[in-house]
């Protein structure tokens, strides 16, 4: 028997994530730096067409796109005339497991099943685990996840507990885990244990899947305003949700539409703290995981990660947590429809955004997210209370993570918080340079790759290793 | 009180103790174990809450633990209605009427 202690699993690890996935990772690993992402994203060998209909074969995907006529006045009254593009939004709460994350989870379910393991793990305290358990049950494939959900008195954060009891309505089992980033020890030993396939959130089957929601937008865009919207803001954490739905746009021709990145700010809470643990509002859609993740996506379960957003990324904007609990409210409100944080996080960066754009310019805000017990604002909100966190009303900019939560006085408060994206990309290339092996320098090729990855140019990586 | 064989229970288990822990990580973190938890059906008979026992999950996996609840409830709810949101709701309602009202 394989020794299970700590040590030994991990030394393991490649072996076992690489077992885990029926990809072939090797030519991509062949430089320290440099890779062919195409080629990457080129193992699905399903057409897009494929990817759609494998996905509606399971009831996932071709949401409703809404416009949010009421919010769109209320952005008019506030914006300079001329002012105030128009909101839409991609009701992804409809996908079967109230999230976009059904997606990500149709195709990578699809190809276990294909590849003939008996059942997935995934790793993952979101609304993924949810979306695996769900299509794995479609499947009759065994599920199981590994989530983080307590801290050391034992407290479960609100949210987390909802995500793990939908996953055991869909059969998963559920490993409940103390904070640490050390739960990936345990997800390696339940895939030796079991020799399932590793539902990773990262591999290209996960990014392949969101990309048809990309040309889900400009279809219905173009049949609701006879063009492709002028921004696209997607809630980005890991990043796959806006590098799937970026791809999916540029292959339906929208390539003149902006794509925003935006997330909750966190700053000043650390991700794998036990004591900042429960004093976070939000679990996914935040700067813990948005900026370390927008400056090097390789922190995964697997070798090379398929998600690579600032490849896409045209802008990152903050939001506070004040502004998204306000603005989940007026959705409710004015537009009748109670929905889920994390869809709320990138509406809040459109209203400020159309705020700045001209009136007959559009922004798809494109998702929503399933509300329910554990993800309401009163459920957050009365937690965070009950833990001596202070909350009011006021100026969002006032607020401090993990001590006070300011919700807007008036929509006005609502800001644009620009990420400098220069320093990301910045910070990318030169620990890309840093893995070049001694004495070895970055070839024309890299310079052309890293590029790429920055959604820059060559001058600027050249300026940047020099 | 103790409990049957079949029952549907929470076991608890330590992972890594805090001297097996990552230095990579905060201190208060590093100085709690790494725990777990899972349900599945109680295997061990006669079993009372602090005992170690064996349960099988929904997937019929084996773990053994301390018996920590039978049962538990999720415990997550919709808590209480936060005022100063109620009180936002009804400020954009205003706003977006009296808007109405100067247009008509
Ligand atoms: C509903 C929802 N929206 C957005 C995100 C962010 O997606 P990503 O992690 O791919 O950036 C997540 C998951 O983290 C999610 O569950």
């Amino acid at each position: 028997m394989k020794p299970i202690d700590y040590q030994s699993v991990m030394a393991r690890r490649n072996e076992t994530m690489l077992s885990a996935l029926g990809l072939d990772y090797a030519p991509f690993l062949q430089h320290p730096v440099t890779f062919d992402y195409e080629a990457l994203m080129a193992q699905v060998s399903y057409s897009l067409d494929t990817v759609r209909e494998i996905q509606s074969r399971v009831g996932v995907g071709n949401t409703a796109l809404i416009e949010l006529r009421q919010i769109n006045r209320l952005v008019r009254l506030l914006a300079p005339k001329g002012k105030g593009a128009r909101i839409f939004v991609k009701d992804e709460a409809a996908n079967p497991s109230g999230s976009y994350k059904a997606r990500r989870a149709a195709l990578s379910m699809h190809h276990a099943k294909e590849a003939g393991f008996k059942g997935a793990v995934a790793a993952t305290s979101g609304n993924y685990g949810a979306a695996v358990a769900s299509q794995a049950a479609m499947r009759g494939l065994d599920c199981i996840v590994v989530q983080e959900v307590f801290d050391s008195l034992g407290i479960g954060q609100p949210e987390i507990l909802e995500k793990g009891r939908a996953c055991e309505i869909y059969g998963a089992e559920v490993l409940q885990l103390s904070v640490g980033p050390e739960l990936f020890y345990q997800f390696l030993r339940v895939l030796e244990e079991t020799g399932y396939f590793n539902a990773s959130l990262y591999t290209p089957y996960a990014i392949a899947g969101v990309e048809p929601l990309g040309v889900e937008i400009v279809e219905q865009m173009q049949a609701a305003t006879g063009a492709a919207p002028d921004v696209v803001i997607c809630t980005h954490a890991g990043g796959g949700n806006l590098t799937g739905t970026a791809r999916g746009l540029q292959k339906a021709g929208a390539s003149d539409c902006k794509v925003v990145a935006a997330s909750v700010d966190l700053s000043g809470l650390h991700m794998a703290s036990d004591t900042d643990f429960n004093r976070k509002h939000f679990t996914t859609g935040h700067t813990g995981f948005g900026i370390p993740f927008a400056g090097w996506p390789d922190r995964t379960d697997v070798p090379r990660n398929a998600a690579r957003a600032l490849r896409y990324m045209d802008r990152y904007l903050l939001v506070k947590q004040g502004e998204v609990f306000y603005v989940t409210e007026a959705l409710a409100r004015l537009e009748g429809l109670e929905r889920g944080p994390a869809g709320n996080v990138a509406l809040a960066a459109a209203i400020a955004l159309a705020q700045e754009m001209d009136a007959d310019q559009t922004i798809v805000v494109q998702e929503t997210e399933y509300a329910g017990a554990g993800k309401q604002p009163s459920a957050q909100l009365s937690f965070a209370r009950a833990r001596g966190i202070e909350i009011r009303r006021g100026d969002p900019d006032d607020e401090t993570p993990g001590a006070a939560v300011v919700i807007p006085d008036h929509p006005s408060r609502i800001k644009l918080r620009d990420v400098d994206l220069l320093h990301v990309r910045k910070s990318l290339i030169r620990k890309a340079a840093g893995l070049m092996p001694q004495g070895r320098k970055l070839e024309a090729e890299d310079i052309k790759f890293l590029a790429a990855e920055t959604r820059s140019t060559l001058e600027f990586v050249e300026a940047c290793v020099t | 009180m103790t409990f049957q064989t079949g029952d549907w229970v929470r076991i608890h288990s330590v992972i890594l103790t805090p001297d097996e822990r990552t230095s990579a990580i905060p201190k208060e973190t590093r100085g709690v174990p790494l725990e777990m938890r899972v349900k599945g059906w109680l295997v061990t008979a006669g079993a009372s809450i602090g005992d170690a026992v064996e349960i099988r999950t929904t997937l019929g996996r084996s773990y053994h633990g301390t018996l920590e609840a039978v049962n538990p409830p999720y415990g997550h709810d919709f808590a209480a209605a936060i005022p100063e949101l109620l009180r936002a709701g009804e400020e954009l309602r205003a706003m977006l009427a009296e808007a109405e009202g100067e247009t008509t």
